[in-house]
């Protein structure tokens, strides 16, 4: 099952590598990791995809709080979450397939960024499933290069991690 | 404004220490100087940095505080891992201080420039690499509070040489707040009455205890709750000596090494409470397997332990000692007396153990040693064989202490830690059990023993093999026994002498009884090579 955590930690030197020490040694398998600054500067939060069944979920999140530099972590279920990526595509685009490929674009909600005479570079932020519909449409055009973020999760409603 | 290696060693006289453990290098000089100006604080040289480490560690084990070893940077720093790793394994509460290169060079691969945070991260409670010299004050008082609470364990402060040399307004914080690291001290209560009725409940309940029970200082409260509640013990390697052996509720120690009866008593009971005990593989092989059947209630002060090598119906995080506080604060009505029964004849049943001819045959020897020693002794085995049959065969009384390195099986651990124990309490007694492979390990510190003038007895199980690896071999790999061999040299007697240690040997088990007489009643340090057969058995 895929397990997506939250988890608060003090925004200082040392800490990314800490974390993800922290996974690899522990044998945790991790399919993104992505981290930023809060809007309390001095705090950083990350968000943390990994696989694992239920008694993995549950020593994440124990070895993750028993870090000295961790300030809170909080399992995220699916139905509570609302999950982002952004992914940068360059496509091969001649003239002629310019006219589809925007409408593509234009239906999935993402944004040509760039453009040459033999391609086209598109920005979209959404969910990972809207992503993977998103790219199985553009893909007979040919992927060049793909770039990526990790997913960053929020809670839906009101509900924060303080 | 002060000189912040003199705010270095303040802070080591705010927190109370009286000694540190070290080698000395050129980016630790200013610590060193400062050390010299102020006088306040005795300076061990040690002949390997490992066992600064690990003279720290004796020495903390027994104030149960945590003690300082100090080294340079690069191998001096390299060379103390291995202690640092030992006592993270064994939740030993060190503060390390490791000199560094200059920050300006950091990352330039200097001379005797290693990233030492790095290289330690896997296995310290905390590091911190000091960039910022005002922040020592605060940084040392972290320190200490992080390797003092919750479980405890070492931390690594790398201070660069400019740093050191550097000028700072000095305060030492009176306490300290982290918004990111808040120990839990009490038990659920809710799950403390599910532990007392899961107690009253049960026909054959046991009480395993381990090291956590002694970083706790719960050792009265734990005996106290034995007795209270009629529940029978049994223990892991490093709670051993919590119970004295012949305590009629104790059955000694468990796991792939441990005494037939305190196994026999851990499949065959219906409720496990383990306290301050991580159910490490050695102790428990099979934990799944255990737990069927049976009512598993697990205490520890780390959460990340409980549920992690066990299922667990009764989890419980928070310290031992206000948890069996509560305990014992319980009705328990319910004398499991036919089960103590079946414990009484479980334990009678000793065995026997054969002797060869021209021999000593080492757990003989170990239980005689143990009760020609004082109640007061505290004994410090090695790693190997000779670990093995002291665990096994060493009878502790009331007040008798025993130390190793259950987690890492550090050889080379027992002659150090013995130093650092002594050390901590010269009204004990200490001896070390070593084997003629891990002595050799360590004997660099009989240098630091005649140095410190400190009386300590070593015994060595002299059997010219790493017997340990030999037996496993043996039994194993078809008998191709490779690398085990370690011959008939050095002459232990003649070496420890040329130290300046008085020595002797034993080689029979009709002159053990006055060897061991000489030994203990020796005011000066003493080694005891004991000749042992070459493949004597570890159980």
């Amino acid at each position: 099952m895929k397990i997506t955590v939250s988890v608060l930690v003090e925004n200082h030197a040392g800490v990314l590598s800490r974390i993800s020490g922290l996974f690899a040694r522990r044998g945790f398998n991790i399919d993104s990791l992505a981290v930023g600054a809060t809007n309390d500067p001095t705090v950083s939060r990350m968000t943390i995809v990994a696989d694992g069944d239920e008694h993995t979920a549950q020593q994440l999140e124990k070895q993750l709080n028993k870090l000295v530099d961790t300030i809170k972590v909080r399992s995220l279920t699916d139905e509570e979450l609302i999950a982002r990526e952004l992914h940068l595509i360059k496509i091969n685009a001649q003239p002629a397939q310019r006219g589809e490929i925007l409408t593509i674009c234009e239906v999935m909600g993402a944004k040509v960024i760039d453009m040459t005479p033999a391609t086209m570079t598109v920005e979209i932020s959404d969910s990972p499933e809207h992503i993977a519909s998103f790219n199985a449409l553009i893909e007979g055009y040919g992927i060049r290069e793909v770039v990526s973020t990790g997913t960053i999760a929020i809670q839906k409603g009101s509900l924060t991690i303080k | 404004m002060i000189r912040a290696a003199e705010a270095m060693v303040k802070c080591l006289e705010a927190e109370g220490i009286t000694t540190v453990y070290g080698y000395p290098g050129a980016t630790i000089c200013p610590f060193y100087d400062e050390l010299y100006k102020a006088g306040s604080i005795h300076h061990v040289l040690v002949r390997h940095e490992a066992n600064a480490g690990h003279e720290a560690s004796g020495f903390a084990r027994m104030t149960n505080r945590p003690a300082v070893c100090v080294t340079t940077s690069g191998p001096g720093a390299t060379n103390i891992l291995t202690a640092i790793a030992t006592a993270y394994a064994d939740s030993i509460p060190l503060v390390c201080i490791t000199g560094q290169v200059s920050t300006d060079q950091i990352g330039c691969d200097v001379f005797q420039e290693v990233d030492i945070t790095g290289a330690a991260e896997p296995f310290v409670k905390y590091s911190y690499l000091v960039k910022d010299a005002s922040r020592i004050p605060r940084i040392f008082k972290e320190a200490f509070y992080i390797a003092s609470t919750g479980r405890k364990g070492p931390v690594l402060i790398d201070v660069p040489v400019d740093v050191q040399n550097a000028l700072i307004e000095f305060s030492y914080p009176d306490e300290i707040r982290m918004r990111t690291y808040k120990p839990a001290f009490k038990g659920n209560p809710l799950q403390i009455q599910r532990i007392r009725e899961a107690v009253n409940k049960a026909e054959k309940p046991l009480l395993c205890v381990g090291g956590g029970v002694f970083l706790s200082g719960a050792e009265e409260k734990v005996r106290a709750f034995a007795k209270k509640a009629s529940v029978p013990v049994v223990s892991t390697m490093m709670g051993l000596s919590i119970f004295p052996t012949d305590d009629p509720f104790y059955l000694g120690m468990i796991g792939m090494h441990g005494l037939n009866s305190a196994n026999t008593a851990m499949n065959n009971c219906d409720t496990i409470i383990m306290v301050g005990a991580r159910v490490g593989d050695r102790a428990v092989r099979s934990p799944t397997f255990l737990a069927r059947n049976k009512t598993i209630i697990h205490i520890d002060i780390d959460s990340a332990e409980i549920g992690k090598n066990i299922p667990v119906d009764i989890p419980l995080v928070g310290d031992c000692t206000e948890i069996l506080t509560e305990l014992l604060e319980g009705e328990y009505t319910n004398d499991h007396a036919s089960w103590l029964d079946d414990i009484r004849e479980i334990k009678n049943k000793v065995s026997t153990n054969e002797m060869t001819e021209g021999y000593i045959n080492p757990k003989v020897f170990i239980r005689k040693l143990s009760d020609s020693l004082p109640a007061n002794t505290v004994c410090v085995a090695d790693v190997g064989q000779n670990q093995i049959w002291t665990c096994n065969n060493f009878r502790f009384k009331e007040g008798s202490r025993f130390l190793t390195t259950g987690g890492m099986g550090t050889m080379g651990y027992s002659i150090p830690a013995a130093i650092g124990a002594k050390m901590a309490d010269m009204s004990k007694e200490v001896v070390a059990v070593c084997g003629d492979g891990s002595f050799q390990m360590q004997l660099m510190e009989l240098a630091t023993i005649v140095q410190e003038d400190l009386p300590i007895k070593i015994i060595v199980m002299k059997n010219k093999r790493l017997g340990m690896v030999r037996e496993l071999q043996t039994v194993n790999y078809g008998d191709r026994t490779i690398a085990v061999d370690i011959d008939n040299y050095p002459d232990l007697v003649q070496l420890a002498n040329a130290y300046g240690i008085e020595a002797d040997r034993v080689t029979t088990m009709a002159e053990a009884e006055e060897k061991i007489e000489k030994l203990v009643s020796s005011k000066k340090p003493y080694l005891l090579e004991c000749n042992v057969y070459k493949l004597e058995s570890t159980l």
